[in-house]
């Protein structure tokens, strides 16, 4: 598969067995997205071939994909949300009586498909009205729907909590003791090592090495092929002293908490949150800084209470929040990466409060780009075009353009490389070096614990715990943060 | 590590996105200069300055308002709407002055209202104008009480009918407005910030841009250029016509799309939306010389738009 001037995926050979899951991993822009793309027919090589049960094959569109028996569920999800969860069960094969749409077989046909996945929910539900983790199951049980012998997922964990990641993966073994052949992507060594039979690395589109067994290869031996060097401490972590009156919120109350919220993040304190998925982390985080307008309670920032309800007003104070969904609400993909970078900030640089200031644009964009290596180092390069962790880096140097006092993150590195990962928490540690308060929401638990000075366990609608750095081990944490009845 | 494969379109293509209308303006020029009678002539050519000026001017704000991902189709009514009301309160009054405040208020306060509607309370901009579109017509034959309104003061005149060093005072106008609302789109925050929110709306709101004030003041920049172009075309006709400019806004739409902004939102070029009014303009220039039927004209813009978002496609994907 050739860009123009670049190769994305070259000469890379490797198979995958039935009755087994095979790993691919590899940093972002290795070509495991291209790989996928040529598998689901989106794109077609330029040379070589996909081999089906010894038959070379030949799809040309993504339904001939289909048709041959490869089903590829990807991280963003491909669902109407104005459709009941059955119609989207069955999209583009709806059961007909004759003219008609058969609606009994098609709820019929969907309730078996939710109990594939182990859904409890009911086939009318309007999708829109599903949290992303359930979403997502219902994304893979619409694959699994079609029975396809090979199924390939796309980082299907990054909007799963714990207890849905367990189900996923009792999913994906039973399709394995089923004879499919499934190719499993992520980032997530952990998920890998435990999960997975066999593993491809690919590295800047080429074949680095593939093992047909994982018995004896470790964590590292996998991260060091993948990034071609020790990736030792990726979290950053130093200690530093910390100094009272950051961030302050006082009884915040309104949609998605079950009681009013109160924490505090010192100057120079990195906080992590934690919880499950629909804990209200991120509804509190959007409360705190504006973006849903709380029904009571205080924020204060560096001693001043924060006025106004907006993002306008946030950033005004130097609350800066990061959003989880970074193609909904961070990025514009039509604009280039540099209109990306300075869009917040340049409201504090106008001449006349009317006219752009081109020369503090062309250098805050220059300067933020070589800050936060985003590859290509090109502000004119179209932000769509970037992968995930460039992306991510661009619209952290947004936030950057501009003096922050607290920073608010949901999910910093959700979907990126291990690479990026790393270079976004050394960032991170930076800022609070700095006298930054951060506030980081995870659901990746060894990097809330890797990164944060102090863990704020968050369970349905309500704090549950705190733990201090030395205190949070992986076990008290997970337990806080499950619900009382699940806990054992 | 080397650097990651990455996409970038080919210099070709960055040029064609820049200039490529402009090409595509200048050869029909040059085809219409060699091709049709009559076309290079001081006289035509200053018809179809005059012909293009007021679909350009508004074309202005029209950009502006798919740039920041709206719609507005309640144009060609307040055109109509601002010449009757101009024309009705001059003659009611004897002051220029009076009924060009007025029409120009009464264009500003419908753009606002309009603005009001789909920033604050969230209504489609499609189904808002669609709606301010009928009740803003309806509103100009009222006033009109069905007929032309002929305008007494004959110094108004002037707007539409003279000439300053050979072009006329319309054309001017226009290219004041294209000026402007170039400079606002490219060199101002607030045209930054009109891209951002048609790119994303919701990114550019948690980036502190002021989403619901942008907008109405976009609608109400557009109603208020819009009732301008209005009384114009009624100083040119002597008259506010309250049936004037019915698919007016299809036409100006017609020349942004064909300008290369997209209708989705955040992207616009000046350049290329003034290449695409142009190009329409001269199509239907060439035509009338050509002693074409205005029937076949409908038949020639749409066909126009068509092949240009066709290419506009494959250049996309090639």
């Amino acid at each position: 598969m050739d860009f123009p001037g670049v190769r994305a995926l070259d000469g890379v050979s490797f198979g995958v067995r039935r009755g087994s899951v095979h790993a691919l991993i590899g940093e972002n822009g290795a070509g495991k997205s291209t790989l996928l793309k040529i598998l689901s027919g989106a794109h077609r090589p330029t040379a070589g071939t996909v081999g089906l049960h010894g038959r070379p094959q030949a799809w040309a569109s993504t339904a001939g994909a289909l048709a041959a028996g490869v089903a590829v569920i990807y991280q963003e999800l491909h669902l109407v949300p104005d459709m009941t969860v059955a119609e989207n069960l069955l999209l583009g094969r709806y059961p007909r009586r004759g003219p008609w749409l058969d609606r009994t077989a098609l709820r019929a046909e969907a309730a078996r498909l939710l109990r594939l996945v182990g859904e409890d929910l009911s086939p009318d539900t309007r999708l829109g009205r599903l949290p992303l983790a359930q979403r997502q199951m219902v994304e893979i049980a619409k694959a699994l729907g079609r029975g396809a012998p090979v199924v390939a997922f796309d980082e299907p964990t990054s909007s799963l909590s714990a207890p849905e990641t367990l189900r996923l993966f009792a999913i994906i073994r039973d399709l394995r003791a089923r004879g499919h052949a499934i190719l499993y992507v992520s980032h997530r060594m952990d998920e890998i090592l435990e999960l997975c039979d066999a593993a491809t690395v690919l590295r800047d589109g080429r074949h680095v090495v593939t093992h047909d067994t994982l018995a004896g290869v470790t964590r590292a031996d996998l991260v060091r092929s993948m990034v071609g060097r020790e990736l030792t401490n990726i979290y950053h972590y130093r200690p530093r002293p910390g100094a009272p009156g950051g961030l302050e919120v006082r009884g915040l109350a309104g949609p998605g908490l079950r009681a009013p919220v109160s924490f505090h993040v010192d100057r120079g304190e990195i906080v992590g949150f934690f919880g499950l998925i629909g804990a209200g982390r991120t509804e509190l985080m959007r409360l705190v800084c504006g973006v849903v307008p709380p029904t009571a309670g205080e924020v204060r920032v560096q001693g001043a209470t924060v006025r106004g309800r907006s993002p306008r007003a946030a950033l005004r104070a130097g609350l800066v929040f990061c959003p989880e969904d970074r193609k909904q609400e961070g990025i514009i993909a039509v604009r280039p990466v540099g209109e990306n970078i300075n869009l917040s900030a340049r409201r504090r640089h106008v001449r006349a409060g009317f006219w752009l200031d081109p020369a503090w644009e062309r250098d805050n964009a220059r300067t933020q780009i070589a800050r936060l290596g985003v590859r290509p180092a090109d502000p004119a390069a179209l932000m769509g075009l970037l992968s995930g962790g460039n992306q991510q880096k661009a619209i952290l140097a947004r936030w950057l353009s501009d003096p922050v006092r607290v920073m608010v993150l949901d999910e910093p590195t959700r979907g990126i490389d291990l690479g990026a990962k790393s270079e976004i928490y050394a960032l991170l540690q930076e800022l609070a070096a700095a006298g930054t308060s951060v506030v980081v929401v995870s659901s990746d638990l060894p990097e809330v614990l890797g990164l944060a000075d102090r863990v704020i366990v968050m369970c349905a609608g309500a704090i549950a715990a705190e733990f201090t750095r030395a205190a949070a081990s992986p076990e008290a944490v997970l337990h806080a943060a499950l619900p009382a009845s699940a806990s054992p | 590590m080397s650097p990651p494969p990455f996409p970038t379109l080919s210099r070709r293509a960055r040029v064609w996105d820049a200039a490529g209308m402009l090409l595509v303006l200048a050869g029909l020029f040059l085809l219409c200069a060699l091709g049709v009678d009559h076309f290079l002539t001081a006289t035509n050519l200053r018809g179809l300055a005059l012909a293009v000026s007021t679909s350009g001017m508004v074309a202005c704000t029209m950009m502006l308002c798919l740039a920041a991902g709206d719609f507005d189709l309640s144009v060609g009514s307040v055109v109509a709407f601002a010449g009757v009301l101009g024309a009705t309160v001059m003659n009611a009054t004897g002051s220029i002055t009076a009924g060009v405040a007025a029409a120009l208020a009464s264009g500003a306060l419908i753009g606002c209202v309009n603005g009001v509607f789909v920033a604050r309370f969230g209504v489609n901009a499609l189904i808002t104008t669609l709606a301010s579109m009928q009740i803003v017509r309806g509103l100009g034959f009222i006033v009109a009480d069905g007929r032309a309104v002929g305008i007494r003061p004959a110094g108004f005149f002037a707007l539409g009918n003279t000439a300053w060093l050979g072009v006329p005072v319309p054309v001017w106008l226009t290219g004041l407005c294209c000026a402007g609302f170039g400079a606002l789109l490219n060199r101002t925050i607030f045209g930054r910030q009109a891209l951002a929110i048609g790119g994303n709306r919701e990114a550019a709101h948690l980036a502190g841009v002021p989403v619901v004030r942008v907008k109405i003041i976009i609608f109400t920049l557009q109603g208020l250029v819009a009732a301008g172009a209005g009384l114009i075309l009624a100083a040119r006709m002597t008259s506010g016509q309250p049936n004037t400019s019915q698919g007016f806004e299809l036409e100006v739409i017609s020349a942004c799309v064909l300008g290369g902004v997209s209708l989705s939102g955040g992207v616009a070029r000046l350049g290329s939306v003034v290449a695409g009014v142009l190009i329409l303009g001269l199509v239907q220039n060439a035509m009338n010389l050509l002693n074409l039927a205005p029937f076949y004209q409908y038949v020639a813009r749409g066909g126009i738009l068509l092949g240009a978002v066709l290419l506009d496609r494959f250049r996309q994907r090639s």
